[in-house]
């Protein structure tokens, strides 16, 4: 056990624990907007995520399923908040 | 894996800093009182801590001559799209009457009617 990964377990638990933050704002959020909120910080913590896990398991494959989640993460956010806010996705 | 020193505990300071701000702006998301404010908390702290674990990776795969395209890109994408989209859910959460907290500013002329009435 070197310093670097000690620091990725504790990385790896902190963003584990934000992401059940994000899971009980995603559940209770009063309102529709907290929801996609939730979503999106949801879909951040998941890139970091997957990149400290990349890291810890010494693969370079999992840099791009990063990239692929951070892109899905923003489309659908801007979908659901165009949603929310015209009633239509696409005009 | 030989790795200069150096280079692991700073990589390993940056990790800490990134999870430490990610688990910030999700605490900051589940206590603010209102929308607005949990609406401010994420979009900045974790922008912040993707940028400091992905700045930790381009760090290593540097130090062992891998060039890290993906990694930029993902950086680049966080720092562009982060804004844009809290952005676009204020103006959905404006469009909804979502309630504030914030006090009414003194000195505004009364309303007028409202042109656009909330569906």
């Amino acid at each position: 056990m070197n310093v670097l990964q000690i620091a990725l377990d504790i990385g790896i638990g902190a963003v584990t624990l934000s992401l059940l933050l994000c899971g009980w704002r995603l559940l209770r959020g009063p309102t529709v907007p907290d929801r996609v909120l939730a979503l999106d910080t949801l879909y951040l913590a998941v890139v970091a995520l997957v990149v400290m896990l990349g890291l810890r398991w010494q693969t370079p494959l999992l840099f791009e399923a990063a990239l692929i989640v951070a892109l899905l993460g923003f489309v659908g956010t801007v979908a659901l908040a165009r949603y929310l806010s015209r009633g239509d996705v696409v005009e | 894996m030989e790795l200069n020193p150096i280079v692991e505990w700073l990589a390993a300071a940056l990790i800490l800093i990134g999870a430490f701000f990610l688990l910030v702006g999700s605490i900051g998301m589940l206590r603010l009182p209102d929308f607005y404010m949990r609406l401010h908390a994420p979009t900045k702290a974790s922008t912040l801590g993707v940028g400091g674990v992905l700045l930790a990776s381009l760090l290593l795969g540097w130090s062992q001559g891998q060039p890290g395209i993906a990694e930029l890109l993902i950086t680049l994408f966080v720092f562009v799209t982060a804004p844009v989209s809290a952005n676009l859910l204020a103006q959905a959460a404006l469009h909804l009457r979502v309630p504030s907290r914030a006090q009414e500013p003194k000195g505004l002329p009364p309303k007028p009617a409202d042109p656009d009435p909330a569906p």
